[in-house]
């Protein structure tokens, strides 16, 4: 008891210290009638169980949040996942958030990008532009981020196989800005393990990608020291089927298998441990999400301290980006999608999120318009200015229902870290189809609960009215591949040829060196040389992935 | 009886597979055979597998947005083959608009988000020319 008694003097003395340099906020925080607020609510006698299962906000296990005042400090990141078409049509869409209040860019980028394929190949037809932004070389690159200044914005970039060959263009990009690379912040997603079991965009198999991942971490810990060089992502996990344990479990053991490969290639865990970060969903079930957060931070900080022996808390930190559910939206009286949005963002808030991308209404039909991307983005911030849930750290603590379901999300997400483990780690699970099967598993139950009526989705199974086709969608224009075809053909007989001949032959020797690639993607993209070229190089070095058939 | 067999197959680049494992799941509850092609086919992959495996149905999904141009092709491909016998359903996130064009092409219903499964079922039961 004495202990925690001291445990809290100690942290309100470090809070003191931190707010002479950073204040909060507000100097005082109250509600609209006016009751005062507390920066943190704690039991009237907190005991030893207490300590260890909750402890104070910014401290070990996390659970209450990972910084000591949350959103009395700043209200987390808003940050909306946009990208469209060509990249000067995207460089409008994110200057236009920019100017609406956004606080960080998110790129999605389109399939033929995020599989490592030029818009000119084949296998592009259909596809350029679709999903997010064409980008074949860093001629796309200087053009998407023209008139952002890269040293005020933090970029989220979801890029997986590819990853370290975006990030390249990104500080080249930087370069001719004058903005060197440690200025730069921001986070690639660089998860390839989640996407041979949920999303799909793998390039090369299991094992090579790894070192790819490692070989980022360990250059950006010495030259872009505030990348967050992976964002271990449940979201596309949740978005695949998975419940919310198995969305905590399987993202947390993807976390192990990156921190024990790059143990395995000798870096220190703390070394690379501070740069981690997650990525989770906020789907409907809104005090079990609320819960999921919480358990997930409780039990990466017993994982990182206890497993891997870290001793730094930057490493022990669960900080995570937080994105509404698609899978939860509908196509059926979609403006209903709105207030399920709201719920969700809600949640992910309550559960101390980083950064959040709510959703908006239109997608479950189509990539959003800008209408509806504006609602999504005012949903946050009625959240955050409005509602007051931001005045107080982790309101939601010392719920019974709450502090229950996060014991019971901790307790049944390792069980299966568990089951993992004993199947040789999250790489050999994948390997072996355990993962994906569970995940398909629940997807089919989940659709049979629906379809059975024991699951009411509005609008979907119940309250249904007959209502007109939706109109006003976006749409990209076909001609987007032709003309960034010709771009490349442009580009291709203006650059110096020979530079980027050499830059792939050394590209090639150091991938089978097992050199450090990321020098070499540098190379490779300073001259001009596509994304498809390195990508085609590397296949042809680590050869590609083939998906076990799971059903 | 002839069990119907049914090709569920995902043309183009995305990988979102939620949808397709889910109805070849509910096919197969309905007594269907079904054969999964797995992710990133091309239209000829496609018709090459739907003629080796001699399937009645395709089911074509796709999220991405390219059922525009891949949907046709798969049709063209299938119309070049001789295999006009065979039911080719398409699903995904495709908007309503579009839906005219598809089946002016050959696809014989889309079927889109939320859609319940055994209405995909009954279409199959009424619609598909099992052989034998």
């Amino acid at each position: 008891m004495s202990s925690f008694v001291e445990q809290l003097q100690a942290w309100q003395a470090g809070i003191d210290k931190m707010l002479a340099k950073r204040p909060e906020r507000k100097k005082q925080f109250a509600t609209i009638s006016g009751l005062p607020i507390d920066r943190v609510y704690l039991p009237e006698d907190p005991g030893q169980e207490y300590a260890d299962k909750l402890g104070l906000p910014g401290e070990y296990p996390y659970t209450r949040g990972v910084q000591p005042t949350m959103y009395r400090g700043r209200l987390w990141t808003m940050r909306q996942y946009a990208g469209f078409a060509t990249a000067a049509e995207s460089n409008q869409r994110y200057r236009y958030l920019l100017e609406q209040g956004t606080t960080g860019l998110s790129v999605a980028f389109d399939l033929p990008t995020q599989i490592g394929y030029d818009a000119d190949h084949n296998l592009a037809r259909g596809e350029v532009g679709k999903v997010g932004v064409s980008i074949s070389s860093l001629k796309d690159m200087e053009v998407l981020f023209d008139q952002i200044p890269l040293d005020k914005v933090s970029t989220s970039m979801t890029i997986n196989a590819p990853a370290g060959i975006l990030l390249a263009m990104y500080i080249a990009v930087a370069e001719k800005q004058g903005v060197k690379p440690e200025q730069l912040r921001g986070t690639i997603q660089n998860d390839i393990l989640k996407e041979y079991s949920s999303r799909g965009t793998y390039i090369f198999p299991p094992r090579p990608s790894m070192r790819i991942i490692t070989n980022i971490f360990a250059y950006c810990a010495q030259e872009v020291p505030m990348w967050n060089t992976i964002s271990i992502s449940g979201y596309h996990i949740r978005e695949a089927g998975s419940t919310a344990v198995q969305e905590v479990a399987f993202t947390l053991a993807n976390g192990m298998a990156y921190v024990k490969a790059a143990m395995d290639a000798g870096l220190d865990v703390d070394e690379f441990g501070p740069r981690l970060s997650f990525f989770f969903n906020a789907h409907s079930e809104f005090l079990e999400e609320v819960a999921k957060y919480r358990a997930a931070r409780r039990l990466w900080a017993k994982i990182m301290k206890e497993r891997f022996g870290s001793t730094n808390p930057k490493s022990m930190m669960v900080r995570f980006h937080t994105q509404t559910a698609g899978c939860s939206l509908t196509a059926q009286q979609p403006k209903n999608n709105i207030v399920r949005v709201a719920f969700q963002a809600m949640s992910a808030v309550l559960g101390g999120t980083q950064s959040l991308h709510t959703n908006s209404m239109d997608e479950a039909l189509s990539l959003p318009t800008q209408e509806a991307v504006t609602i999504a983005l005012r949903t946050q911030q009625i959240i955050g200015y409005e509602t007051g849930v931001t005045e107080t750290v982790d309101p939601l603590a010392g719920a019974y229902y709450i502090e229950h379901l996060t014991d019971e999300i901790e307790r049944r997400a390792e069980e299966y870290i568990a089951r993992i483990d004993e199947m040789g780690g999250a790489v050999s699970a994948i390997e072996q189809g355990y993962v994906q099967r569970e995940i398909q598993e629940a997807a089919y139950d989940y659709q049979k609960a629906v379809e059975d009526n024991e699951r009411v989705v509005v609008g979907v199974n119940k309250f249904v009215v007959k209502e007109p086709p939706p109109s006003g969608l976006l749409r990209v224009d076909p001609k987007v591949r032709e003309e960034q075809a010709a771009a490349l053909a442009q580009l291709r007989s203006e650059r110096d040829q020979k530079a980027v001949d050499s830059a792939l032959v050394e590209l090639k020797t150091a991938a089978e060196k097992d050199q450090n690639l990321m020098p070499h993607f540098l190379s490779c993209v300073r001259v001009y040389t596509t994304l498809g070229e390195i990508c085609g190089t590397l296949r042809g070095v680590f050869g590609e992935y083939q998906a076990p058939t799971t059903i | 009886m002839h069990k119907i067999r049914v090709l569920a197959a995902k043309p183009g680049l995305d990988g979102h597979d939620r949808g397709v494992k889910v109805i070849a799941a509910a096919l197969r509850d309905a007594g269907m055979e079904v054969i999964y092609t797995g992710l990133r086919q091309t239209p000829e992959q496609i018709v090459a597998t739907a003629m080796q495996e001699d399937v009645d149905v395709i089911a074509l999904s796709i999220l991405s947005g390219a059922h525009d141009y891949l949907f046709p092709e798969v049709m063209k491909l299938i119309k070049e083959k001789g295999m006009d016998n065979v039911l080719v359903l398409g699903g995904g996130v495709i908007p309503e608009e579009d839906i005219p064009a598809l089946k002016a092409a050959g696809i014989a219903e889309v079927f889109g988000p939320g859609t319940n499964t055994h209405k995909i079922v009954d279409f199959i039961q009424a619609n598909a020319k099992p052989r034998g």
